[in-house]
């Protein structure tokens, strides 16, 4: 079964009589076990994708599959044990302690016992690579690292099979993009997960995405490994991974994969 | 096929004819996957072996289904009733339909955070439980409060009073500069944000004041109307209503309505603009945020509340016409003739005088409680409540200081 199946997608947003068409026809297919990267210009539609695919946008037309269930069935109760996502800012509960935002959907389930929930909340905070004397601090304290990662933490706290990530790692500094990617890497193959990602930056893209899916003409126009991407003949790849920055950044592909 | 199943979460075979089954790695997922919803509840089935017992465990253990409705107690009585000690027992996880890091965790607690003995498990969940044996760590404790930092608490939240009233104290006194610098130099003054405000303050408040002085003008009039016939003063009335509306309930009751209305929102507002750095913003670009953003609101508010004030007592005036009307035969042309005669027109000016410091009262408090939000959710709905609460208990404290200065004057 594939974990995200998208086929005939239109989305539109209409403001002051003005129709914007986000999405046209848009297909897509996410296998299990992906690390899959949604490459595209500002404003070619990759929040709105990643939305659809929580279901928290009703698609114009078409149809959004996500683990073999509608997408707008995903919201109901139970969902962070199918879909973990990691919002650009963290979106934690600011009035709510690390400990407290971590625990928060296990709580909500109400049968499991205080100190099943406490252990479980601790393993967790740990595997994201945080120190347990965080537990106590409040959102406000935290550095955009460590935000990221509590957040993570939540977002993996019911072990979803698919976890979403929304520019993991825009506002963090060269090197703890560098450690917050292999974590996300490691998290992705320990814990057997689906990934997808949108993300701008290229050396993230390199490092780590098992597949790259580059949305452009309202549609997304290649869904490839890296390498295949590149290869790749339209204005924004060359544009995008064949420019300057994106020779640059080459370097992090392995070399069997350049040469390949 | 060897293990009976059984809808119990706990159930025991002593089919003892084939041993040492589940120790065995390559034991075939013995339990078909049924597709009712039997088999996603997360369950034990024990058997007797020659050699021990052996604990099969089935379903989904995932924080989910263990959660499920009675799941939870089932599994924790199938849990209890296990016989013999539980490191000397067979575990065998292979036939789980599903291990998370929840379930890993009852498990490793169950085993007392040691490894049993005799384990059969698939990678997956080998490392699943590694993981969670790694990193079970209590939960650091909070700093438990000692006396002294009680008392250091009680010194901040003193110091913390003092601060607000320090606060609002440099808030009238910006105030006062920053309308000084709009009188010298009118021309650079922020009269647009002046407008902006004086429109959502004033004008679109106008219904529901005038909705809400109506009714209170009706129910007055009612009430007055049925004690004033026992004595045979029906036409006094007028003076009572008069009275009541001109001078106190119209400006008080203009003047909650918007406290609760405009007050609240200008909290929210300047409060949202401290969480997403718009004030920040503001100050970095050098743009004074007491002449951009309090001045106006507060001229705005000193405008618009006169008005609205003389607005809702025109409003309740106009009930309790139509209500002496109905209920007493009181014609409208003798009310407002005797309305005139009356009530002396000083109480207007007195009316749209406290109004007028209620409007600025009620736009200073906002700003203040507004201009003093952390970027946080608590305190935004925190502050929003205190600014309108203020603002409400401001507005009466200072209409009877008024009552009971103007009665000695003799207005």
């Amino acid at each position: 079964m594939n974990a995200v199946e998208i086929g005939g997608l239109w989305s539109v947003f209409r403001s002051g009589g003005m129709e914007a068409v986000i999405h046209k026809d848009l297909d897509l297919t996410i296998r299990r076990g992906e690390l899959l990267s949604l490459v595209g210009g500002s404003g070619s539609g990759k929040t709105v994708l990643l939305r659809q695919i929580l279901g928290l946008t009703q698609p114009l037309r078409g149809s959004v599959t996500v683990l073999g269930k509608p997408a707008m069935q995903l919201t109901h109760r139970g969902a962070a044990s199918r879909v973990g996502m990691l919002f650009q800012h963290g979106a934690l509960y600011s009035a709510f302690t690390v400990f407290e935002n971590i625990a928060f959907p296990l709580r909500e389930l109400k049968n499991l016992p205080d100190d099943l929930v406490r252990d479980a909340v601790m393993v967790k905070l740990q595997m994201v690579g945080l120190d347990p004397a965080q537990a106590h601090k409040m959102p406000a304290d935290l550095s955009g690292g460590m935000i990221k990662r509590v957040a993570l933490a939540r977002a993996l706290i019911m072990d979803p099979p698919l976890l979403l990530l929304d520019e993991p790692t825009a506002g963090l500094d060269p090197d703890r993009s560098d450690a917050f990617c292999d974590l996300v890497r490691s998290l992705h193959r320990e814990l057997d997960l689906t990934v997808v990602m949108v993300t701008h930056d290229l050396d993230t893209i390199y490092d780590i995405s098992t597949r790259v899916a580059v949305l452009a003409d309202k549609r997304v126009i290649v869904n490839a490994p890296p390498r295949d991407v590149i290869a790749f003949d339209h204005p924004f790849v060359r544009e995008f991974f064949l420019g300057g920055r994106g020779r640059r950044a080459m370097g992090l592909l392995s070399p069997s994969v350049q040469a390949g | 096929m060897l293990v009976h199943q059984s809808s119990h979460p706990i159930a025991r075979s002593s089919d003892r004819r084939l041993p040492v089954l589940c120790v065995n790695p390559s034991h075939p997922t013995s339990n078909q996957p049924r597709p009712d919803m039997e088999d996603t509840q997360p369950r034990i089935v024990i058997e007797q072996l020659p050699d021990g017992v052996c604990v099969r465990l089935l379903g989904r253990w995932t924080a989910e289904h263990l959660a499920g409705a009675s799941h939870w107690r089932d599994l924790q009585a199938a849990l209890a009733a296990l016989p013999g000690e539980v490191h000397r027992c067979q575990w065998d996880l292979l036939p789980l339909r599903r291990l998370d890091h929840t379930g890993a965790q009852l498990l490793w607690n169950f085993w007392k955070r040691t490894w049993p003995e005799n384990l059969a498990a698939s990678p997956g969940q080998r490392a699943t439980l590694e993981r969670v044996a790694r990193f079970s760590t209590p939960l650091p404790p909070r700093g438990k409060p000692t006396v002294w930092a009680q008392l250091l608490r009680l010194g901040a939240w003193v110091i913390r009073r003092e601060e607000h009233l320090l606060g609002a104290l440099r808030l009238i006194g910006q105030l006062l500069l920053d309308l000084w610098q709009l009188l010298r130099a009118p021309r650079n003054g922020p009269w647009r944000d002046i407008s902006g405000n004086l429109y959502r303050i004033g004008a679109t408040a106008m219904p529901i004041t005038a909705l809400v002085g109506f009714l209170i003008g009706v129910v007055l009039a009612y009430l007055m109307s049925q004690q004033l016939r026992q004595f045979g003063a029906d036409a006094f009335i007028v003076n009572l209503l008069g009275i009541a509306l001109i001078r106190e309930l119209g400006p008080v009751l203009a003047a909650i309505l918007v406290a609760g209305r405009s007050g609240s929102a200008i909290t929210a507002q300047i409060g949202v603009m401290r969480v997403t750095e718009e004030l920040d913003a503001m100050k970095v670009m050098g743009v004074a945020q007491g002449f951009r953003l309090v001045m106006p609101r507060a001229v705005a508010m000193a405008l618009a509340m006169p008005l609205l004030a003389v607005w809702t007592t025109l409003a309740a005036l106009l009930g309790g016409i139509l209500a002496a009307d109905l209920v007493m035969g009181l014609s409208p042309g003798y009310f407002a003739n005797a309305l005139a005669r009356a009530v002396a027109v000083s109480n207007l000016w007195l009316a749209m005088g406290k109004s007028l410091v209620f409007g600025l009262m009620i736009a200073l408090i906002a700003c203040h409680y507004g201009l003093r939000i952390q970027p946080n959710t608590q305190s935004l709905g925190e502050g929003t409540t205190s600014s309108v609460v203020t603002s409400i208990t401001m507005v009466i404290l200072v209409d009877a200081v008024f009552a009971v200065v103007f009665k000695e004057i003799g207005i």
